[in-house]
Formats: structure tokens, sequence, C-alpha cells
């Protein structure tokens, strides 16, 4: 392109601009900014659609192209090229002040340009409120938003996401599940349990889904469970301040939920109790019980069945499935008209603790020895027998 | 070639139905057992998932219970109205351990080490007798715990709780000591050993050569010359279809059997 149409052009644009200046200050920009073809010196698109944004929030109230990008004056057109980053906290002075200690804007401070800023949730010109159905962070778009980054492996190698890519788990869980169905607007979304002005890393002790919070998080909506978790034992145990403790994500999982009648999460649970009782795993597995979910069938009894889920308690505590009282109920729930005697029974019989078990226990020892004593006997009467035979074989073919 | 006749036609009835149904227990049961092996997992997945091999389980156990009353009942038959509890209890006809059987066990080892020449055996050899009286013993200890698993609520009536971890223990370990024990001690002793390899079909056929019976079992043979009921056990030849049967579902058997020990071998190894 030869200097001297451009030189035109931006006279035009200069005599354009002065005549409509004063009736509105964002016409002077859209001189050149609603030319859907404009395009900026590196190429790149610098158009602005006008009615997108005169349906945006900020286009209903108004408010001057100025107002964001407050280093253009309409009186120094053509204005230079690069501009600073719009600020919006010249208003929303509180959202960004809070967003500074978010885990995104930690990680901008940190330098990173992968972490989200305002335009990346709310969006730029087009920025609608919440309660509006075509915004990006109304409740029902909120998966879809957070996935842009979220869904990416290739945004694992850019950002420290503990988690990896995780939309797809969630998209994919229970939550995900209601999410996409009837009753989504119960249903909570990502910024139900992260925040979204205050979302916060999990090692942060202010981050909602520190594990110090998760039941409370969770809890907000699952009251119940939440309140049969602080009458159970692992409830209690993190009220006397041991975090070791499982909350809700150590059995439920995070993004990954899934509905707990499924004999996959049965399953899975069963070896999240493991993790720590795994004495009690080890006894379990030499019962019926234990032998038919190590195959992989759930419809047996599994921890939960006769401990509880939530409010699982001691042995020791009267209100306790698992107690004395009310061991023959349990039992009950599978074996209609179990007694007294045959909730006897030891579910973690033990065969080397002679004290809990004395018959088991001898009757380990003795099937033990019985077994050693006739495989011995005979293995070696056999392989004795072998020998001589294969001998006495070759002696008679010679 | 001159036959005679080892097993009657009831005995080996009882013992294909008693094969049969100590394989289909095995086979369902051992998934239990073995729960963390991945081969345990195929098997019960092959067998239509656990229910359905407890299903098989149980009708398996009712037949070998039904196989085991058999055989009982005939003992008793022949016992009391047969007037022949002599030759039940006593003697070289009986299943009942006799003096003779230490000396035979005695004499068969020092053979196997090389100090003495190779004994012949009477109609019922040591270790076929203890094969007997092991399944007698394993009918009792794995057929009592296993009803008592089967019907819990049941027997919770008059036994106490414990008895249930007890029979869980024993029901599993018998297991593994009569499956362990028929699928290679039983299997070299009555087919794989050198003198039979592959397989002796005398269980399903019934009939023992001459030259084997004088043989192996001289004391027999002489015995019954003695007697002189050699005649009254001589009987024709094996007929093809009793060979065939003994070959394809004794053999088959013998194979599902030997891959089985296998296995557990290998998970008890592992």
């Amino acid at each position: 392109m030869s200097p001297l149409p451009l030189l035109l052009r931006t006279l035009a644009m200069l005599m354009f601009a002065a005549s409509v200046a004063a009736a509105d200050p964002n016409e002077t920009c859209l001189a050149c900014h609603a030319d859907k073809d404009a395009k900026g010196s590196s190429g790149a698109s610098i158009a602005v659609d006008t009615g997108k944004f005169a349906k945006s929030v900020h286009g209903e109230a108004k408010l001057a192209c100025t107002a964001c990008h407050a280093d253009v004056s309409p009186k120094t057109i053509p204005h230079p090229e690069k501009l600073k980053p719009v600020d919006c906290g010249t208003c929303h002075d509180k959202p960004v002040a809070e967003y500074k200690a978010t885990v995104h804007g930690v990680a901008r401070k940190g330098g990173s340009q992968a972490a989200a800023t305002c335009v990346d949730c709310h969006g730029k010109h087009d920025i609608q409120r919440n309660k509006d159905p075509s915004s990006r962070t109304h409740h029902d778009n909120l998966e879809a938003t957070c996935a842009t980054c979220h869904a990416k492996e290739s945004m694992k190698g850019q950002a420290k996401m503990p988690g990896g890519a995780v939309a797809s788990q969630f998209h994919d869980s229970i939550h995900g599940k209601a999410l996409a169905g009837a009753a989504r607007s119960a249903a909570p979304t990502c910024t139900n349990c992260h925040g979204a002005h205050d979302i916060r890393a999990k090692d942060d002790d202010k981050s909602r889904v520190n594990r110090a919070k998760v039941p409370d998080t969770c809890g907000s909506c699952h009251t119940k469970q939440r309140q049969q978790y602080a009458g159970g034992k692992h409830g209690k145990v993190r009220q006397e301040g041991n975090l070791g403790s499982p909350g809700c994500t150590d059995c439920h999982s995070a993004h990954g939920i899934q509905a707990p009648n499924t004999p996959a999460f049965r399953a899975k649970v069963m070896a999240e109790c493991g993790t720590c009782h795994a004495n009690y795993m080890e006894t379990y597995r030499e019962t019926f019980h234990g032998q038919v979910t190590n195959l992989g069938y759930t419809s047996v009894a599994t921890c939960a069945s006769c401990h509880g889920a939530h409010d699982i308690r001691p042995a020791s505590d009267p209100a306790s499935m698992v107690s004395p009282q009310n061991r023959p109920a349990t039992c009950m729930k599978c074996h209609q008209g179990a007694t007294v005697s045959f909730a006897g029974w030891d579910p973690h019989a033990n065969k080397h603790d002679a004290a809990r078990n004395p018959v088991y226990f001898y009757m380990a020892l003795f099937m033990k020895w019985l077994l050693i004593g006739v495989f011995s006997f005979f293995g070696l009467h056999t392989v004795l027998w072998l020998y001589r035979s294969l001998r006495a074989m070759k002696g008679e073919a010679r | 070639m001159r036959y005679y006749r080892r097993f009657s036609a009831a005995q080996r009835v009882l013992h294909v139905f008693m094969m049969l149904s100590f394989t289909g227990l095995a086979l369902s049961g051992l998934p239990l057992i073995f729960a963390d092996q991945p081969w345990a997992r195929g098997l019960a997945r092959l067998l239509g998932g656990f229910e359905s091999a407890g299903i098989i389980h149980r009708i398996c156990a009712v037949v070998m219970i039904i196989v085991f009353g058999g055989h009982v009942l005939h003992m008793a038959y022949r016992a009391i109205f047969k007037r022949d509890w002599k030759r039940l209890l006593w003697g070289p006809d009986s299943m009942v351990p006799q003096p003779q059987d230490a000396f035979d066990m005695w004499n068969h080892i020092k053979w196997f080490i090389g100090k003495g020449p190779r004994p012949t055996f009477d109609r019922w050899t040591y270790w076929e007798k203890f094969d007997y009286w092991a399944v007698f013993w394993g009918m009792f200890i794995i057929g009592g715990s296993g009803l008592l698993l089967w019907f819990p609520v049941f027997f919770a009536h008059f036994l106490p709780g414990w008895m249930f971890n007890v029979a869980t223990l024993v029901h599993g370990e018998e297991a593994l000591l009569a499956v362990g024990f028929i699928f290679t001690i039983h299997f070299f002793n009555g087919h794989f050993r050198p003198e039979k390899f592959p397989m002796d079909t005398v269980i399903f056929t019934g009939r023992i050569p001459e030259e084997e019976l004088k043989h192996e079992r001289a004391p027999q043979y002489a015995r019954m010359a003695r007697e002189g009921t050699l005649a009254a056990y001589e009987a024709p030849p094996p007929t093809m279809e009793s060979k065939a049967f003994g070959w394809f579902v004794g053999g088959g058997t013998l194979v599902l059997g030997l891959v089985t020990a296998v296995l557990i071998v290998y998970s008890v190894i592992r």
C-alpha cells in the first residue's frame, strides 16, 4: 500500500471523527472499530461487534469505550496502537481485589500468561449479567467456561493444575449429569464448590476446597450427610484437629463423584477404607463377603453395609450399627431372620488372634498342618514312586 | 485277553457322578478362595458371575450328597440285608485299613528307595483306601460346613456365631486339600504314573485285564484262584462305549483338573 491513500484515509477519518465527537464519544471509536474487516498493523482484527456490545451489560449502561480503554482520548486519534490492559478494578474494585488473592490472580502475579483474568470468564465487549442465560458466567454455562482451560491436557504444561484436566471427570460425574438434566439449576457447577472471585488453591487455608473446609463446602447442600458425618468417628477425629481423618472427597473423589449405589463406586470406596484399615480389610477378605467383593461383585456386604457411610461409629457407641445391641438388626438388612446368635459371627475373625477367636485360631493351625502333612507325605511318595517306576521301566526296556 | 470285573456298574456310575460333581464344586468354589487372582475373576465370569457360580456349586453339592448317601445306603443294605458285614469290615475286600496295609506301604517305600522288590497288592491298596476315607472325612467336614454356610440363619438357631467363622475356614481349607489331593496325587496314583499313563479306564469300564490282575494284584489273583471265584468275576472285554466314555469324559476331567492344579500351585507360590 502506498503512503498516499493511507494519509488520505487518516485525514478523512479525522474529519469524520471531529464532526461526530461532540454527539457520542463511542461514535468516534466505532468509525473505525465498527468495520468488521478492520485490522491492526499486526493483521489482528480490531473490530468490535456493535450489536453484541449494545446488548451487553456495559452497552446497556451506555458506557463510553474510554471508560474501560482509559488511555485513549477521542481527541488524539489515531490512538497509539499499543494500549494499556483494561483495568476492571476502576469500577469493580472489590472483585478485582479479591481476584488478586485467587489461584488465578496469584499465578498471574507470578508471571503466568495462562491463568484466567476477568475477560477469560466474563468476555470483553459482550459481557452479560450472571443471571442472563447467554452469559458465560450463568450457572448453566460455567462448566463450559471453566472447561475452556480445564479440559485441555495441553494446559497442564502451562499452568499448575494438580487435578489435571478435570472437566471431563466432572462432566461424567453425578453433578455433571445433573447439570445436563432438568434439575440443572439445583445442581452444583464449578463455582459452587470453588467460588468465583475467591477461587483459591486447595492448600490455601481460606480455600473452600481446602481439606479442612471440604465437609462444610459439600455440607452446604448435603446438610443431612454433613450432620451425620459430624456425629461419626471420622468427623469427630476431624474436630479434634486430625485432618488425616477422611473427609467427603477421600471416599467420593472430587470431580468424578459417582452415584453411591453403583457397583463401581461400592468397590472403589471399599479400597479406600482399606488404605487406612488394612488389618480389617485383611480379615474381611477371609470372609465370604470379602471373597465375593474381591472377585468384583458388590451384591454382598461391603464395609459400608455394616458400618454405615457418613456416621460410622465405633462398636462401643450404642448408636453404632455394629454395637452389640444393633448388630442383629444390621445383619437382618440382608439376612432375614438373623438372630443374636447369628450376629455372633465375627466379620473380622483373625487367624492369628487366639484371644479374639480361640476356636478359629486353633482350627486354622490344625488345617495348616494337616495340609502341610498330607501334601508333604504324598508329595514325596509321588516323586519317589515316579522316579522308581521310570527306572524300572527303563530296566525292562533294556 | 481275559478280563475280570473290578468295579460293579453301580460303583462306576457313582464314581462318574462323584467325579463330575467334585469338578463342578472345585471350579465354582475355587474362585472365592483365589479371589485376588486374575484367573479366578475370569473363571467366575465364565460361570456367569458369582451368583450363578453359587447355584452351580449348590447343584453339584446336592449331586455329591446323593452319591454319598447312595453309597452309604448300599453299604448298609449289604451289611444288613445281605448279612455281608463281615466282608465289609475286615479282610481283603474291605475298605477298612488292615495291618497288611502298613506292611504294603512299608514295602512300597522300600522299593521306592531301592531297598526291596516291587510289592504287589490285593484288591484295595493302601493309597486307594486313603482316597476312599479322605472322601468320607471330606464329606463330613466340607459337606457339613457347606450346609452350615448354605443355611446360616437356620443353623444359627442352635449354633453359636463363631461356628460360621470356623465353617468358612474349614470349608475352604479342606476344599483346597481335597482339590489339591485329587488333582495331583490321586491323578498320579490312578492315571499318570508311568505304568498307567496317560490314564487307566478301569473305573469307567469296570474291567481289569488278566495280565494286570496277575502282575499288580498277585495276592488277589492267587486268592481268587484258591477260592475258586475267578470264573465268577470273569467278564467280557470292555465295550467300545465304556472305553470312549472313559477317554473323553474321564480324560477331559483329568485335563481340567490338571489345569486347575497348575493354577492353584502357581497362585500359592506367587
